[in-house]
């Protein structure tokens, strides 16, 4: 087991809590940087793919992992981002304008919505977050002058200082945009995390009353949460609507707001690094679908007439996991980590989380 | 004349959007989770229905179809209960949110799978049969629906309300570890309410089908049933019953009267002003949280 020696108060709340989790953190990194040089354009295109998720994935974690918020409709704060984004770009904006501003946009509209939702909780705000998806996309279809109706809209390609970052044309290029601004995004949310505004979104999480007894605004932080979430799903839209190049209302189904749950909580909700996680299973499984079905022809065992088995096999993972695991697959791996890191004195109940029975405030 | 013909069509459309928010109360009730497959569990209830009593299926008389439907769904929602949802017991109430999605996605799959994804018409005695009067046409399958639709809310509202098993299920919502300290089987309870809510989900997927086709995709209609059930406030039956009405004479009266995709939203736009004027719904039954 190793004892990090703090010689200052400083190391208590820094970033990293020992040197070789920051070179750790460099090595990643620097492979990520150099990966165009390692991979084929398709592997490329993958990983690019993987980014946005996890991008999406970090907003989600906001509210989710970090303040306890359930969300149902994250879709619409993708499509949001993604439309003002595209909208913008085609009024002439630059990318490096128009890119913070569809952030923005999207992280107004969902504090906007937080206002009112922020005073349910649990099963209500999940509920009510899912009418405000259904209504956004109605809303993107009646707005067809700004977002091209139910026909799509076209993303324009990037173009930064006369460099471009177009996603057929330049990959690798729109890989590391997508790769600077998840680190800038992680490097943010980081440190978010350990400055009074993050800790006072975990206090709200783990009890709101406690929270309100200890000095915190609890409706202003859950909408400050909220928005910082829809914001940081908003700029992942943005980047996801490059990536697709042509997209309309279909793109930004219920099925997305649900596999961005299924990404924060099977990679472990409430770790950052969950969100990574998470987004690499939901980008790889299909792939390994994919694989395997060719296998299975090859050995005579057709699937590809089984509609919708990709949703079923990702409904499954998810139920075990919620079973079996419910700290997701981070929250394993710091449960392997710790049983070397103390091996041989692990015990059974380590982890063990205490059970809370239900109580209700209702009176009939 | 128009508005009559539409505001009874809509009424006996609420009165579905009724029956699966009932499904979703009755699991509130129980144990204040809630059940977001109530919704594919009414789709796969109508499937069974139509898989027992089609005759190039297995051709049982209708009556006797829907009852062996709603046996077997009955023993779909025990199972469920028993094998998933008791396993994430003491978990938080979002747990279940997720758990009960991924759910739906099961349900539907199994359906297309068994049925396919072509819409199918479930074979029903009173198809076609209209009764007229002053101008008015409403249609037998219409007004079956309202009629068991009122007697079903009025026997689980007394059920809750007076039977001791119905009591008990409330003792358990509201308190957990204190029911099961005077001696309440909150599990089997919760199990049995599981399955009462899969019966009664097939019920309203039987009606749903007596109106059209049906395809495993129905099943989202329950978001719209949701939104009924919070209108009329999670746990309150009654409220179930009336919020899937006012969603269901809404809806036609819209689109016909307000512009463009008004009618699709009606509903969500409705339940966000109920939930921002009055957070607990309308037959509010939650107090201040006290410390």
């Amino acid at each position: 087991m190793r004892v990090v020696f703090k010689t200052s108060y400083d190391r208590d709340i820094d970033l990293h809590e020992h040197g070789r989790s920051r070179a750790r953190i460099a090595v990643l990194l620097a492979i990520m940087i150099v990966l165009p040089f390692l991979v084929g354009d398709y592997y490329l295109a993958e990983a690019t793919n993987t980014l946005i998720w996890a991008l999406a994935g970090m907003g989600l974690m906001v509210a989710v992992g970090h303040t306890g918020q359930v969300s149902l409709g994250h879709a619409a704060f993708l499509a949001i981002g993604a439309y003002a984004d595209s909208a913008l770009m085609n009024t002439g904006l630059p990318f490096l304008v128009s890119f913070p501003l569809a952030g923005l946009v999207t992280g107004l509209f969902g504090a906007l919505i937080a206002v009112p939702a922020v005073r349910m909780s649990g099963i209500y705000l999940a509920i009510a977050t899912l009418a405000v998806f259904v209504i956004v996309e109605e809303l993107v279809i009646m707005l067809e002058p700004i977002t091209g109706g139910v026909g799509g809209i076209m993303a324009p390609s990037i173009s930064i200082l006369g460099l471009t970052f177009d996603r057929y044309a330049a990959l690798d290029h729109f890989y590391w945009l997508c790769l600077a601004v998840v680190a800038l995004v992680t490097w943010g949310y980081a440190n978010l995390m350990r400055s009074p505004t993050g800790r006072s979104f975990l206090a709200v999480r783990d009890s709101e009353v406690s929270a309100r007894a200890l000095g915190i605004n609890v409706t202003r932080t859950r909408a400050l949460a909220f928005g910082l979430s829809s914001g940081v799903t908003g700029l992942a839209g943005a980047l996801m609507g490059h990536y697709i190049g042509f997209f309309n209302y279909e793109l930004f189904s219920i099925f997305i707001s649900i596999n961005l749950l299924l990404v924060v909580t099977i990679g472990g909700l409430g770790f950052i690094q969950g969100a990574f996680l998470g987004a690499i299973l939901i980008t790889a499984v299909p792939q390994l679908i994919a694989i395997l079905r060719d296998n299975l022809v090859a050995v005579g065992v057709d699937l590809s007439g089984v509609p919708g088995l990709d949703t079923m096999i990702f409904s499954l993972i998810l139920i075990c996991f919620i079973i079996y695991e419910p700290t997701g697959l981070y929250g394993r791996w710091l449960k392997i980590r710790t049983w070397f890191e103390v091996f041989p004195l692990a015990r059974r109940d380590m982890f063990r989380r205490q059970k809370s029975y239900l109580k209700t405030e209702r009176m009939k | 004349m128009e508005l009559l013909q539409l505001v009874i069509g809509g009424l006996a459309n609420g009165c579905i959007y009724g029956l699966v928010a009932l499904g979703f109360v009755m699991i509130y009730k129980a144990s204040e989770g809630v059940n977001f497959a109530q919704g594919d569990m009414m789709m796969l209830g109508a499937f069974v229905a139509l898989g027992f009593g089609n005759s190039d299926q297995m051709g049982l008389p209708f009556g006797l179809a829907v009852i062996a439907a709603m046996v077997l769904m009955f023993g779909v929602g025990w199972g469920v209960e028993r094998i998933v949802v008791r396993r994430i017991f003491g978990q938080p109430q979002f747990a279940l949110v997720i758990l009960t999605i991924a759910l739906g996605f099961v349900f539907r799959f199994i359906a297309g799978s068994i049925w396919g994804f072509t819409p199918l018409v479930l074979e029903t005695p009173f198809a076609g049969q209209n009764l007229r009067g002053g101008g008015i046409v409403i249609s037998l399958a219409d007004l079956v629906t309202i009629g068991v639709t009122l007697a079903l809310t009025i026997a689980l509202w007394a059920f809750f309300a007076f039977t001791k098993v119905g009591l008990a299920a409330q003792a358990a919502s509201q308190n957990q570890m204190a029911a099961y300290i005077v001696g309440v089987p909150v599990m089997r309870i919760n199990s049995l309410i599981w399955g009462l809510s899969g019966a009664v989900a097939t019920l309203a997927g039987v009606l749903y089908a007596t109106r059209g086709a049906i395809d495993p995709n129905i099943g989202l209609l329950g978001i719209k049933a949701f939104a009924a059930a919070v209108i009329g406030g999670l746990g309150s039956l009654p409220g179930a019953l009336v919020g899937g009405l006012i969603i269901g004479v809404v809806e036609p009266v819209a689109g016909r009267y307000a512009p463009g995709e008004l009618a699709k939203m009606s509903p969500y736009i409705i339940m966000l002003i109920v939930l921002v004027t009055r957070p607990g719904g309308l037959f509010s039954q939650i107090q201040m949280k006290k410390v």
